[in-house]
């Protein structure tokens, strides 16, 4: 975290433009132009489908797109392949949809495979200890740190997953639908999370959600992916103004009435 | 901007210092920091950030750390750097990430036990396995519609027919070079025409089913135990079960009869195949004609050399089989189980097949086959 201001702070952190990307014939992204800035949380919704996964894959570099040019911390990603040390990659962490964590290695041990490929000179003691401290930062008891992922439930693969996304202590970080699959009282307990570790550490979050009420309880802005564009970024009130039929339909379903009835009380008590 | 992470001892009276730390305190920075602190002994009453430009949480875990070994109070922290130490603070993270390791003379017996148990209880689960199977045969012949006969046909096509060209060829090379180097020492006697024997009755009888049922082993029991395994981790397996097909009826049944009945045929064209090359040896180098070398096959071998061969194909297939659908069924875990299961099928279907053709061996020549 910078104390003091950095030229590169008003930039934003990530800036597609023009994206478009191709499946044999099927467009799924045709001029897709996305800027979230530094310091926010930003949503990416739409139905399902309609390329949410493939804008984050191609953002962090694993989907080559058909054109366009995304642009993350101040790098161009699009001209340049994963294989090469773009240098960005140290900056972020990722946390896949199912934790994405190598099964043959320990909680601890999965969180020390960054550190280990790009800090080597770290002592061994120490890095087990950052990895140690990173596990129960993320909520996580203290016994899972030697525990393997397939011993692990689903909410705690998540949580897992999202200590090795912070091992490097990133600037910015890519939830894809971190709440799926987890029940109500773990979804809450994991926005809070989200949120207390972005002010904690100053993140940039991008994140893929489905999550009604991660929507409305720690989402600084919302980006809406329908037509193969973002139609709409804003908060939430925002979106609903705009009066797309999509978005009314989305926010003003029972579903999204029920998750803005909560964030209201929520806020009253 | 780019400033090291610094760190100076200020006297602070009563034999007490004051850490000042300043620069860079992130992961990228810290290592140097973060031995030299260790080092310090000496009582330090506050640690000092007013100088520090940049922390993340691997810096503020240091300084935390440090505070709280020396009992030293933190001081000059910005708001950023007071939050990032607060989330710190509760967290108390002093062991390692790795899987306890006993000491090597604990190790060792440990292994050794573990191993009989392992065996003791794979033992167990390949009868057991057997079992099931039986059941699962019996429920078939008692319901035959219910029997999976697409999968048998699609097996039979992996496991027989796509391993012609490979077994063909593989086959074909043996038979020349039995031709080739046994000719070369049946010349010493001046019986090189007894070439025709050699080649007939050592494929027919061993090789053409010992190296089928080798090739079979590496290329479908691998694929079973690979197949199977991955079913299991994706849970497929058990998603089958809750619906109520039985896993045993429509994977491993149709594995087995194929791979069963798909030995008895490849194991006979093994044979043909390396008599084949042989009479083209005996062609080239011997100046047997080769339909004179196809035609005294037929004298020289006895017909049960034929059969020796085809009643040991469907054995040996089975114990392929039964290698790759027990060891890929006993997948839990992770996906490093998957390849260790595919190696012991592979490796003790092997082992296996060669035990029993050496008994095969001396049970045949004792019943006058020989």
């Amino acid at each position: 975290m910078k104390m003091n201001a950095h030229p590169d702070d008003e930039k934003p952190v990530i800036e597609v433009q023009g994206l478009v990307n191709t499946f044999g014939d099927f467009n799924v992204h045709d001029g897709l132009d996305l800027t979230v800035r530094r310091g926010e949380i930003l949503g990416v919704v739409g139905g399902s489908g309609t390329g949410k996964s493939v804008l984050m894959r191609s953002i962090i570099g694993l989907q080559q797109p058909s054109a366009g040019r995304i642009d993350v911390l101040g790098r161009c990603i699009t001209e340049s392949d994963l294989e090469q040390g773009i240098g960005v990659r140290r900056r972020w962490g990722i946390l896949f949809q199912g934790g994405a964590l190598f099964s043959t290695l320990t909680v601890g041990e999965n969180v020390e495979v960054p550190l280990k490929k790009y800090y080597p000179e770290l002592d061994p003691e120490f890095r087990a200890e950052i990895a140690r401290y990173k596990v129960m930062l993320t909520g996580l008891p203290e016994s899972a740190v030697q525990k393997y992922p397939s011993e692990l439930s689903g909410g705690m693969k998540k949580r897992a997953g999202l200590a090795r996304a912070l091992a490097l202590d990133p600037e910015l970080l890519f939830l894809d639908e971190p709440t799926a699959g987890l029940d109500p009282i773990g979804a809450a307990k994991f926005d809070r999370l989200t949120r207390e570790l972005k002010e904690t550490m100053g993140l940039t979050v991008f994140l893929i959600t489905h999550d009604l009420d991660t929507l409305y309880e720690i989402c600084d802005r919302v980006a809406v992916i329908a037509e193969k564009k973002i139609i709409a970024v804003g908060t939430i009130p925002e979106l609903i103004a705009t009066k797309h039929p999509w978005i009314e339909e989305y926010f003003n379903g029972p579903r999204g009435r029920s998750a803005h009835a909560t964030h209201l009380h929520g806020e009253q008590a | 901007m780019h400033s090291a992470a610094q760190h100076l001892l200020e006297d602070a009276g009563e034999g007490y210092s004051r850490l000042v730390l300043s620069g860079q305190l992130t992961l990228a920075a810290i290592a140097p920091l973060e031995r030299a602190l260790k080092a310090i002994h000496a009582p330090v009453a506050a640690v000092d950030l007013a100088e520090v430009d940049e922390i993340d949480t691997v810096g503020a875990w240091v300084v935390c750390r440090f505070a709280r070994r020396h009992e030293a109070d933190i001081t000059g922290a910005s708001p950023e750097a007071e939050r990032l130490l607060a989330a710190m603070r509760d967290i108390d993270a002093a062991g390692d990430t790795h899987p306890h390791r006993l000491p090597v003379w604990e190790r060792l017996p440990l292994a050794v036990g573990e191993r009989v148990f392992v065996a003791r209880g794979g033992i167990y689960g390949v009868v057991a396995f057997f079992g099931q199977i039986l059941i699962a045969a019996g429920n078939l012949i008692r319901r035959p519609r219910r029997f999976p006969f697409k999968a048998l046909v699609h097996q039979m096509e992996l496991v027989g027919v796509t391993a012609l060209p490979i077994i063909g060829l593989m086959s074909f090379l043996i038979g020349i070079v039995i031709a080739q180097q046994g000719s070369v020492q049946l010349q010493q006697f001046g019986a090189e025409a007894l070439t025709v024997n050699l080649v007939g009755r050592i494929t027919l009888r061993e090789l053409g089913v010992l190296m089928t049922a080798i090739m079979v082993a590496g290329r479908s029991g691998s694929a079973f135990a690979a197949q199977l395994g991955t079913m299991k981790l994706t849970e497929e397996i058990d998603a089958m079960r809750t619906i109520g097909i039985s896993p045993i009826e429509v994977l491993v049944i149709p594995r087995i009869l194929a791979a069963t009945f798909m030995m008895i045929l490849l194991g006979f064209f093994a044979a043909l195949m390396a008599i084949i090359g042989g009479a083209v040896v005996g062609q080239v180098a011997l100046g047997i004609p080769f339909f004179t070398f196809l035609l005294r096959i037929q004298e020289v071998v006895p017909v049960h050399d034929l059969w020796v061969g085809l009643v040991k194909a469907p054995v040996f297939g089975l114990i392929v089989a039964l290698a790759g659908c027990y060891h890929g069924m006993q997948v839990h875990g992770n996906s490093e189980e998957v390849g260790r299961r595919t190696t012991m099928a592979v490796v003790s279907a092997i082992f296996a097949v060669i035990v029993l053709d050496a008994f095969f061996a001396v049970f045949f020549t004792e019943i006058g086959w020989g």
